[in-house]
């Protein structure tokens, strides 16, 4: 499970000319509401239905995809960063059908966007997007220079955001700044953890009323939230955690899971361009 | 092909052949294509880039700063009551103070700025690696300098020899530090202080400041106030 696949992409091979991934950055704002999480599972389910997908742990100080996916890589990022091992050395596949590049321990090293960093990220990008469908960022928490720059990578942004206030503040917060400095008009919406059916479309509905009254992008536009759907707060999310495992692989029949199954089908397929 | 256009074209722009090529040999060929470039380049009236190249320069300069982080800065220049000019001096008059603001601004920038004509009176500077605190100095350094300098225009139907004062407004913006940008937004935002410039009076330069971004207490109360967010918290309370 922990050596490094034979190929990046699952199948091994480049899609036609010109093909590439559609790359999502998965962000929050506020840490802990379980972005890396449904990246993660998301990832998984995205597998599900034929995609090829790779989940890139853009959290480069913090990493956690790891503990998440309970692998101990041997060669990671950090590596390809520091020219010690290839890409395709880095690639690991995860249980879940879908294939990481775990971010290592770069710690103090990448927590600020230096030059290098910057230069290193978009090389990444440009070389593993010819190669998959799909490729989620898993960003980390806050809105530093280094999220927003991995998120600038990204077509799309998914905001995981819980109903907790301060969740809803960090993720209104990560909005306005992504929306006047990159223009973005559409963000995707996760609301995770939601104690009744229906409180994800609330929270949606909310954060958009305060978005209309009080974010534009840098050029005036208006900017939309799209509520890819909830998460119900499931015990067997806490388990599947506790236990390192992916949900989907652990209690695929769970509320959340089939939540997550239904969160992935909403995401339109790549289309190969 | 036409080649015959293209030669003419080149001759009358004086093109520098190299010493001893035959025509049709490679080296002559080459020649042609360089001269071709150049020509496509560059605005004939100022010798300046034009627009074409300009935009080249903006993708270049967009990839550089996504990639290395430095600042740059684009400024759009444009001369004030140029209409007035023309009408009162005649064209030739209008020409030359093209021209010769086009080489003040030459000559006040860096070597490794690039001054572009963008079309009628109007002009684009693209500054690499110019610090975010300088940027209005910058600016009100060139638009002194052409405010200072008189042009000397010759001795028309419309009168006698003289020189004319002559004042631009100044727009400009910076370029965005994330990766997704382009170089006909990066000109939209610095046109857009442009316009501000000439609104608040001409002989102007206005920058574009980066906006303030904060969650006001108003926009927080407003995040909470949902009934149904309310509700799902009752539901919470009363429900075990």
């Amino acid at each position: 499970m922990n050596a490094p696949a034979a190929d990046p992409p699952t199948t091994g091979s480049p899609g036609p000319i010109g093909h590439r991934a559609r790359v999502m950055a998965v962000t929050s704002g506020k840490g802990g509401v379980g972005k890396t999480f449904v990246a993660a599972n998301l990832a998984a389910a995205l597998a599900r239905r034929g995609e090829r997908v790779l989940v890139l742990d853009a959290d480069l100080g913090l990493a956690n995809l790891d503990v998440v996916l309970n692998l101990q890589p041997k060669v990671t990022l950090h590596d390809v960063f520091t020219g010690r091992a290839t890409l395709k050395e880095a690639t690991l596949k995860a249980p879940g059908g879908f294939s990481v590049l775990l971010a290592g321990s770069g710690l103090v090293e990448y927590s600020r966007l230096t030059p290098d960093l910057r230069e290193r990220l978009l090389e990444v990008i440009h070389q593993v997007t010819p190669h998959y469908d799909r490729v989620l960022l898993d960003t980390g928490a806050g809105i530093s220079d280094v999220v927003l720059y991995a998120v600038s990578l990204a077509d799309d942004v998914l905001v995981i955001a819980t109903p907790e206030p301060t969740s809803l503040t960090d993720a209104y917060a990560t909005v306005k700044v992504l929306a006047a400095q990159q223009q973005r008009e559409i963000f995707r919406l996760a609301v995770n953890q939601v104690s009744r059916k229906g409180e994800g479309r609330a929270v949606q509905q909310q954060l958009q009323t305060v978005v209309d009254r009080f974010v534009r992008t840098g050029e005036g536009a208006a900017v939309k939230l799209d509520l890819l759907g909830e998460l119900p707060t499931d015990t067997a999310v806490r388990e599947a955690v506790q236990r390192r495992k992916l949900l989907l692989e652990v209690q695929p029949g769970s509320p959340a899971a089939l939540a997550m199954i239904a969160l992935a089908e909403r995401l339109p397929k790549v289309v190969l361009r | 092909m036409k080649l015959s256009l293209a030669l003419q074209l080149l001759e009358r722009a004086q093109h520098a052949w190299p010493a001893d090529a035959e025509p049709g040999s490679p080296a002559w060929l080459q020649s042609v294509v360089d001269g071709l470039c150049a020509l496509s380049s560059r605005d004939p009236l100022t010798d300046l880039p034009n627009r074409r190249q300009l935009e080249l320069t903006l993708d270049r300069e967009i990839d550089r700063v996504a990639r290395s982080g430095e600042p740059a800065l684009v400024l759009m220049a444009d001369i004030d009551h140029f209409k007035r000019i023309n009408d009162t001096h005649g064209h030739a008059a209008g020409d030359r103070v093209i021209q010769a603001v086009g080489r003040v601004l030459q000559d006040t920038v860096r070597p490794m700025d690039t001054v572009a004509r963008v079309g009628g009176e109007e002009f684009a500077i693209v500054l690499p690696n110019c610090a975010p605190a300088f940027g209005q100095a910058v600016a009100e350094r060139i638009r002194r300098r052409v405010e200072r300098e008189g042009v000397a225009v010759e001795a028309g139907s419309a009168g006698p020899a003289q020189v004319l004062r002559v004042t631009i407004s100044v727009g400009g913006a910076f370029a965005p530090q994330w990766v997704r940008s382009s170089a006909r937004l990066w000109l939209d935002r610095a046109d857009h202080q442009l316009y501000r410039a000439k609104s608040s009076g001409r002989n102007c330069a206005c920058l574009e400041t980066p906006p303030v971004l904060v969650v006001s207490s108003e926009e927080k109360g407003l995040l909470f106030a949902s009934p149904a967010l309310a509700d799902a918290d009752n539901e919470n309370v009363d429900s075990p």
